[in-house]
C-alpha cells in the first residue's frame, strides 16, 4: 500500500480532533490541557509537512519549525505558569479554576 | 463724568465683591461709600450744569441690540426728570453707605452687603438714565435682583429667604406685564426710544384694537399693563405683600429700596411714559383707584402693627399710593415732588428706627420699647423731624409735596379725583395717627423692654448720626427749595419735556378745603396722642371692643392669608405631583432609572455567560473559529 497525502491528512486531523476533544471532555488537570493543545499542533505540524513533500515546497516545512518552537515557547510559559497557579491555589484541577465566573 | 455717576457703584460692587474679602472689612466700607459720595457729588455738578444751561442729553454708549429694525443702545440720558432722579439715588445711596458702616460693624461678611448696596444703587441709576424702555426694564430687573440679595442678605435666617424669595415672586408677576407692555409697545410704535415713542403718541390717540370681540384702546391697553408692573415694583395694592416681609432685610436696605431705589422706580417710569399715560384715560383712572385704595389700605395696616419697620414700611406703601394718585391725575411733576421729599423723610425714619434698634440691641417690636427718648435724644429727635415731614407738618418738606398732590386731586374735577381728594385727606389723617403712635410707643412712655437693655441702651456711633443729621435737613429743606423748580411757577421752564407738565392751576383751593385737610391730620395726632400718651389703657379696650375690625387690620386684610391659600398651597400642589408623578415616575422612570435597571437585567444575563471554566471558554472559541471559517469558505 502507498502512503499518500490522503493518510497523512486523515492522520492529521484525527489527531487534530483527539487534542479538540481532549480539552473539551478532560475535567481533571490543567497539564492535559496543554498536551491537547501540543497535539493540535502538532496535527498541524503533519499537515504542513505532508503538503511540503507532496507539493515539493520546502516553505511548509520551514513553517513546521516555527510551530514547533512555538509550541516548545508555549509549553514552557503554560508549565511555568501553572507550577505557580499550584502553589497559589494547591491545586490545577480544571473544576476547581472558576475564578472568572461572572 | 456721567458715566462716572452711574458707574463708580458698579465699580464699587466689584471691587468689594472681588476683592473686597481679602482685605480688611474697612477697605470695602470705605473704597464703596467713597465712591458713592464721588458719584453723589458729581451728580450735583451736573444738576447744577443742568441748571444753567437747561439742555438734554443723550449719551449713547454702545449699540446693544442691532436686529433688522430694532434698535437698542446703551445710553445715558440726562434731563431734568432723570437729573432728579440721579440727585435722589446717588444721594440718599450715598447716606445709606456711610450709615452701613456703623450699623453693619459687626456683620461678618461687610465686603458682601457693601457691594449689593452698591450693585443696587448701580441697576437703579442705570434704570433712571436709560433713553428707551429696554434699558430701563435692565434697571428694573436689576433692583429686583439686587433686592432679592439684599432682602435675603441674612441667609441663615429662613424668614429673611422666604421674604426675599416673595419679593422677587411677588415681582415677576408685574414684570410680567410690564415686559407684555414693552413688547406691545414696540410692536405698536415699531421703538423702544423713548423720545422716538412719545413723538408718535398722537397718531395712536385713537387707535383701538379688537380683542375676543371688544374694542379696547391700545393705549390705554398699554399704559395698563405698564402700570401692572409699576405696581408689583412700588407696592401698589394687590402686589403690595413683598415689602413688608421685605423688613427681613438689615435696615440699610429697607432705606435703601423705601427711600431711593426700587419702590420708586414704578413712579418714576409712569412719570417717564408721562405723554402716553397722560392720553390714556382710563388708564389714569385705575392709576387714581389703585393708588387711593393702597394710601388708605395700606395707613389702616400700619394703624395696628408693632414691628417699628413694618409700621415705616406700610407708610411706604401708602405714600406711593399718593403719588400714584398725583401721576394718576396728570400731575407728573406733584409725584416726582412728593418722590423726592418722600425719599428723604423715608430714608430718615428707616435709619432713625435702625438707630433705635441698634440701641436695643436688635429688638424691633415697638410693645418692647418706650421711654428711649432720654435715653438716644438724637434719634428721636430725628425720629420727631421725619415724622412731622411725613404728615406734611407746615414748611416741612412733606408739607409741599403732599399738598401739592391733594390739591392736584381737587382740582382734577373728576369724580376719581374727587375720591382719591377724600381718600387722601382721610389717609393723611391716618399717616398723623400711625407717625404719632411710633414715636410714642418708641420714645415715650413707661420702658416695657427689659431693664437691662434699657440701660444698655446708647447712641449710635456718630457715623450713623452724621447721615441722620443731613437727611433730616433734606427732610426740612427740600420741600421749600425745590417747591418753585418742581411745581412752582418755574416749574414748565425746568421740565421742558421730559415729562409732561399740566399748567398750574391760578386759583388755590377754598379755604375750608385746606381746613378740612389740616383738620384729619390734628385729628389723627391728638387721637394718637389721647391713646398712646395720656391714656395707655384705651387702645387695648378699643382694640377687644371692636375685636373683629382689629383682627382685620392685625392681618393687613388677610391678603397674604388669601394669597397663601389660593395662589402659593395650590402652586406647591401642582408642584408636588410634577415632581412625584411627572418627574420621579414618568421622566426618571423611563428615562435614567429605567435605563439603569434594563442594563442592570442584561448584565446580570451576560455575567451568566462567564462560567469561569476554561473548556467552556474554548468550546466557544472553537465554536466561534468553525463559524468563521463556515463563513469563509461558503459564503
Amino acid at each position: 500500500m502507498i502512503i499518500s497525502l490522503e493518510h497523512y491528512l486523515i492522520l492529521g486531523a484525527i489527531v487534530f480532533t483527539l487534542g479538540v476533544l481532549g480539552i473539551f471532555l478532560n475535567k481533571k488537570n490543567v497539564i492535559i490541557i496543554l498536551m491537547s493543545i501540543e497535539l493540535i499542533l502538532l496535527s498541524v505540524n503533519i499537515n504542513l509537512v505532508a503538503f511540503s513533500s507532496y507539493l515539493g515546497e520546502i516553505s511548509g516545512q520551514i513553517f513546521s519549525m516555527f510551530v514547533l518552537t512555538v509550541a516548545a515557547a508555549e509549553a514552557a510559559i503554560g508549565l511555568a505558569i501553572l507550577v505557580v497557579f499550584f502553589r497559589h491555589n494547591g491545586t490545577i484541577s480544571v473544576e476547581d479554576i472558576n475564578k472568572m465566573k461572572g | 463724568m456721567i458715566y462716572l455717576i452711574v458707574f463708580l457703584p458698579l465699580l464699587g460692587f466689584l471691587f468689594s465683591s472681588i476683592i473686597g474679602n481679602k482685605l480688611n472689612n474697612k477697605f470695602s466700607q470705605y473704597i464703596t461709600s467713597g465712591f458713592l459720595i464721588l458719584s453723589a457729588f458729581f451728580s450735583w455738578i451736573i444738576f447744577y450744569k443742568f441748571l444753567i444751561n437747561k439742555e438734554n442729553i443723550d449719551l449713547i454708549m454702545i449699540n446693544w441690540i442691532n436686529s433688522g429694525d430694532f434698535k437698542v443702545d446703551w445710553a445715558i440720558r440726562i434731563d431734568a426728570l432723570s437729573i432728579i432722579m440721579l440727585m435722589v439715588v446717588s444721594n440718599i445711596s450715598a447716606l445709606i453707605h456711610i450709615y452701613s458702616i456703623g450699623y453693619m460693624s459687626k456683620d461678618p461678611s461687610i465686603p458682601r452687603f457693601m457691594g449689593y448696596l452698591s450693585l443696587f444703587t448701580f441697576f437703579m441709576l442705570a434704570l433712571v438714565t436709560s433713553n428707551n424702555l429696554l434699558q430701563l426694564f435692565f434697571g428694573w430687573e436689576g433692583v429686583g435682583l439686587a433686592s432679592y440679595l439684599l432682602i435675603g442678605f441674612w441667609h441663615h435666617k429662613e424668614t429673611a429667604n422666604n421674604a426675599a424669595i416673595k419679593a422677587f415672586i411677588v415681582n415677576r408677576i408685574g414684570d410680567f406685564s410690564f415686559v407684555i407692555g414693552i413688547v406691545g409697545i414696540y410692536f405698536i410704535f415699531g421703538t423702544l426710544e423713548f423720545d422716538e415713542i412719545f413723538n408718535q403718541v398722537d397718531l395712536y390717540k385713537e387707535s383701538q384694537f379688537n380683542f375676543v370681540g371688544i374694542e379696547i384702546s391700545t393705549l390705554n391697553f398699554l399704559c395698563t399693563l405698564l402700570f401692572i408692573g409699576a405696581m408689583g415694583k412700588s407696592a401698589q395694592i394687590g402686589l403690595h405683600v413683598w415689602l413688608p416681609d421685605a423688613m427681613e432685610g438689615p435696615t440699610p436696605v429697607s432705606a435703601l429700596i423705601h427711600a431711593a431705589t426700587m419702590v420708586t422706580a414704578g413712579v418714576f417710569m409712569v412719570a417717564r411714559m408721562s405723554p402716553l399715560f397722560i392720553s390714556a384715560n382710563t388708564a389714569s383712572n385705575i392709576i387714581i383707584l389703585i393708588g387711593a385704595l393702597t394710601a388708605i389700605f395700606a395707613a389702616l395696616i400700619a394703624l395696628t402693627q408693632n414691628d417699628i419697620k413694618k409700621v415705616i414700611a406700610y407708610s411706604t406703601c401708602s405714600q406711593l399710593g399718593y403719588m400714584f394718585v398725583a401721576a394718576g391725575v396728570g400731575a407728573y411733576n406733584a409725584a416726582i415732588f412728593h418722590l423726592t421729599t418722600h425719599a428723604f423723610f423715608k430714608a430718615l425714619l428707616f435709619l432713625s428706627a435702625g438707630s433705635v434698634i441698634h440701641a436695643l440691641g436688635n429688638e424691633q417690636n415697638m410693645q418692647k420699647m418706650g421711654g428711649l427718648a432720654k435715653k438716644i435724644p438724637i434719634t428721636a429727635s430725628m425720629m420727631w423731624i421725619g415724622s412731622l415731614a411725613i404728615i406734611g407738618f407746615p414748611f416741612l418738606s412733606g408739607y409741599y409735596s403732599k399738598e401739592s398732590i391733594i390739591e392736584s386731586a381737587y382740582f382734577a374735577n373728576t369724580s376719581f379725583g374727587n375720591l382719591a381728594y377724600y381718600v387722601g385727606i382721610i389717609t393723611s389723617g391716618l399717616t398723623a395717627f400711625y407717625s404719632w403712635r411710633l414715636i410714642f410707643l418708641t420714645f415715650y412712655g413707661k420702658n416695657r423692654s427689659e431693664q437691662d437693655l434699657f440701660n444698655k441702651a446708647h447712641e449710635s456711633p456718630l457715623v450713623m448720626i452724621f447721615p441722620l443729621i443731613l437727611l433730616s435737613f433734606g427732610s426740612i429743606f427740600v420741600g421749600v427749595v425745590c417747591y418753585d423748580l418742581f411745581i412752582g411757577n418755574n416749574s414748565i421752564n425746568f421740565w421742558g419735556n421730559s415729562i409732561i407738565v399740566i399748567e398750574k392751576y391760578s386759583n388755590h383751593m377754598p379755604f375750608t378745603q385746606l381746613l378740612l385737610g389740616k383738620l384729619f391730620i390734628s385729628i389723627g395726632i391728638i387721637l394718637a396722642t389721647v391713646f398712646y400718651f395720656y391714656r395707655n389703657d384705651l387702645p387695648k379696650k378699643l382694640s377687644t371692643k371692636y375685636n373683629y375690625l382689629y383682627n382685620i387690620l392685625i392681618n393687613k386684610f388677610y391678603f397674604d392669608f388669601i394669597y397663601n391659600k389660593i395662589f402659593v398651597i395650590s402652586s406647591h400642589n401642582l408642584g408636588k405631583l410634577l415632581w412625584k408623578q411627572g418627574d420621579e415616575k414618568t421622566i426618571d422612570g423611563f428615562g435614567p432609572d429605567g435605563l439603569s435597571k434594563v442594563i442592570d437585567k442584561l448584565s446580570l444575563i451576560a455575567g451568566r455567560f462567564q462560567t469561569g471554566y476554561l473548556y467552556h471558554y474554548a468550546f466557544v472559541m472553537l465554536i466561534g473559529l468553525v463559524g468563521f471559517l463556515t463563513w469563509y469558505l461558503y459564503v
